[in-house]
């Protein structure tokens, strides 16, 4: 059968034998993650550009549009067209700018957001480079797009940018807190920070995360909408508000690389979720008998969560900078917290002391 | 740098380093400021400390040109006021020369007049409500105010034409009489909005971040709305009684079974609760309407060039989609207006935004400006 474990295995063997025919195998440790992080990035480049597009006919469905449909099938190349757009129209830049890190920030966004994708497993052995600290790394990487933010509403020289780089500040360390913990009583449980780890947990107990823990799953969806400054939480680039926000003064190449790190924010928290709470590669258990491979549902379960986060973008009204505070710190810490402890608890009654 | 820096601090003293205010300019180009009107904002930090609106972007002196037109020639210039509610305009000042030059319009123009402007209200009110809940963040229902918008739109080019500045209404009578399918059309028009402002209702309403973001948010006390001339749907939100269309009737709504919506809190959710339920009114007043429009003729016989008597002065308001709308008009003798006075709603309405920001955040200002339902054309003229 057809797994990503198969699929892995076949082309690392041709590439095995490429190495020995050019008599290089000594460096296959050194270009092997080279190729598969080049692969990852093709990959994650065309499946953000199917997700514009999803996004448009999504938010056109729910607004009784139609959605772009003049560009290929179904309006699916809209998003390469946009694209091409985006990279030969003119750079206009700020006169007063900060010149170096008014480059660097749309880089840091990109490159951040991007990195977290090299630990997702999408089937058993699919996977970059299967960290032991997998969600540490993932947390402490994405917490990057912070920096990137900030760097862009300073050096803008723009009062709305600026702004909008303060409130993202704010927002993205506060949502930090309830992300990590929301995923400590996973930790807890499976006694590993792997991503793959805590996949096979899964499948050894028979049941997903999210059964136990459905309150975890629903702060780190919140959190991570948050996270990624997605609506309702978009108060850094409140178009009503703050114009762009803090990409106001931005255009062209680097515009396409913020929009492109806020989706690739989104894949990777919603591929979190996927893999912590919702199973990651295993099948659906009513459905077992598709026999599909795992990369294949674990795809389907990405983008069923990334609908849901969609959904919420086109359907509420985004938060006021103060509320959005309030409830990050005062609804979603304390019942994360909670959730730590009642796990704990649960977890100590039912398997006694030093279960695994 | 670090004499610099130290040279800021004060020894012992409250203030440590030179703070600044922070002054943003939204406008004249923002996206929510529904047009061309620009706010000096004083923050400090998200908070606001003054909110001044800086006017004249959109003048174009209608009120000067129209002392330099004839009566009639007016009727296209009040299109441009109030390009979202452009019949109430044209009702306005056709009201206002009819009493100024004792012209009484037929029975049938006047059933027809109150069919569009009741018809006008319900597409301003969608138009308002799409982008007050944009203002606030939430897309969707924008595209939903407009679908049903397009609807209204239709009927009125079915009938005179145009989609947004109409000049149907004129002085003794309408431009032109309806067709004969516009009665079943607008009917089923009816039957198919009614349900949908419960639609809306349940979008919006109820929503929580939609509760948080408008209640308590932006309140007009009574007095303080009474005091800065705040009108319509605004005042109604505030628990005062402030319809024309009641107070002091006009056309047939004398004849008309409706409720004037009123809400006591005068916050934002106030305000746009009674423009939710205003939609509702109007729907049952265009089917009383409909129910007994006659036939007849749809103008009056009037004199081949519109005179004023000399010394003649007239003021009189109607109630438009935003509020009172006034007309003040002084003849001469002359087919000319030698004085013509506009005095709208948004323009009044604008004067408490200062008041009702003040030590709120920005995402605030945008959620009262909204409120308050205010179009630029209106304030500059």
């Amino acid at each position: 059968m057809l797994t990503g474990e198969n699929i892995v295995q076949s082309v690392a063997g041709l590439l095995n034998w490429v190495y020995s025919q050019l008599g290089i195998s000594a460096l296959a440790g050194f270009i092997n993650p080279i190729i598969s992080s080049v692969v990852m990035f093709g990959f994650i480049s065309v499946f953000v550009m199917f997700l514009v597009w999803m996004e448009r006919k999504v938010s056109a469905h729910m607004q009784s549009r139609i959605g772009p449909n003049r560009v290929g099938p179904f309006g699916l190349l809209q998003t390469v067209a946009d694209a091409i757009k985006l990279t030969t129209k003119e750079d206009v830049k700020p006169v007063n700018r900060d010149k170096i890190p008014y480059y660097i920030a749309p880089i840091i966004a990109f490159v951040a957001t991007f990195m977290g994708m090299v630990v997702i497993p999408f089937d058993k052995g699919m996977v970059v480079q299967d960290l032991n600290v997998g969600i540490l790394y993932i947390i402490a990487i994405t917490g990057f797009t912070v920096i990137a933010i900030l760097t862009a509403g300073w050096s803008s020289n723009n009062k709305f940018a600026l702004l909008g780089g303060f409130r993202s500040a704010a927002q993205i360390i506060s949502y930090e807190v309830p992300l990590v913990l929301s995923v400590v009583p996973i930790i807890m449980i499976t006694g590993t920070l792997s991503l793959t780890g805590i996949v096979e947990y899964q499948e050894k107990a028979g049941y997903w995360f999210i059964f136990p823990q459905i309150v975890a799953f629903l702060i780190f969806i919140t959190s991570a909408t948050a996270e990624a400054n997605r609506a309702p939480f978009d108060i850094p680039e409140a178009e009503s508000e703050l114009i762009g926000g803090f990409h106001t003064e931005y255009s062209g190449v680097k515009f396409a690389m913020f929009f492109l790190g806020e989706y690739i924010a989104v894949v990777v928290s919603s591929a979190v979720a996927v893999t912590l709470f919702l199973g990651g590669w295993l099948p659906v258990a009513f459905l077992g008998f598709l026999h599909l491979p795992g990369f294949i549902w674990f795809m389907i379960k990405l983008v069923s969560v990334i609908y849901v986060v969609m959904a919420f973008r086109w359907t509420f009204p985004r938060l006021r900078v103060d509320q959005l505070m309030d409830f990050g710190w005062k609804v979603l810490i304390p019942f994360s917290i909670l959730n730590i402890l009642v796990t704990a608890a649960v977890w100590l009654f039912l398997y006694g002391k030093g279960a695994q | 740098m670090t004499d610099l820096l130290l040279s800021q601090v004060k020894v012992g003293g409250e203030s440590q380093f030179g703070t600044d205010e922070y002054v943003v300019n939204l406008g004249p180009q923002h996206p929510a400021t529904h047009g061309v009107l620009r706010l000096i904002v004083k923050l400090d930090g998200e908070t606001v400390k003054e909110t001044m609106p800086v006017l004249g972007y959109l003048h174009r002196s209608i009120e000067k040109i129209c002392e330099n037109r004839t009566y009639p020639q007016c009727i296209t210039y009040t299109d441009r006021i109030d390009y979202v509610s452009a019949m109430s305009v044209n009702l306005a000042f056709a009201l206002a020369t009819e009493k100024l030059m004792n012209i009484e319009a037929p029975a049938r123009a006047q059933w027809l007049r109150m069919i569009f402007v009741e018809l006008q209200r319900l597409a301003s009110h969608l138009l308002w409500m799409g982008a007050f809940a944009g203002d606030i963040g939430a897309l969707t229902p924008f595209l939903y105010g407009l679908r049903e918008r397009e609807r209204i739109l239709d009927l009125f080019e079915m009938t005179c034409g145009q989609r947004l500045t109409y000049n149907y209404i004129r002085i003794g009578g309408v431009m032109i009489d309806i067709l004969p399918e516009f009665v079943p059309k607008c009917r089923a028009f009816l039957d198919y909005f009614e349900p949908k402002v419960d639609e809306y209702e349940d979008l919006l309403t109820y929503n929580p971040i939609f509760l948080e973001r408008t209640k308590g948010v932006g309140i007009i006390a009574p007095e303080v709305g009474i005091n800065a001339g705040v009108c319509g749907p605004s005042l109604r939100g505030s628990g005062i009684a402030c319809d024309v269309r009641k107070q002091q009737p006009y056309l047939y709504y004398d004849q008309m079974k409706f409720n004037e919506c009123i809400e006591t809190a005068g916050d934002c959710w106030s305000r746009y609760k009674v423009r939710m339920n205003e939609m509702r009114e109007s729907v049952s007043i265009i089917r009383q309407c409909l129910e007994r429009l006659e036939p007849g003729s749809f103008e009056a016989k009037m004199p081949p060039v519109l005179k004023a008597p000399v010394g003649s002065e007239i003021y009189s308001r109607i109630e438009s989609s935003r509020g009172e709308m006034g007309v003040y008009l002084v003849g001469d003798g002359t087919a000319k207006p030698w004085k013509s006075k506009y005095r709208c709603a948004s323009f009044s309405n604008l004067y408490v935004l200062d008041q009702l920001t003040k030590g709120w955040k920005v995402a605030d200002i945008m959620a009262v400006l909204g409120s308050l339902d205010m179009i630029v054309p209106e304030v500059d003229r």
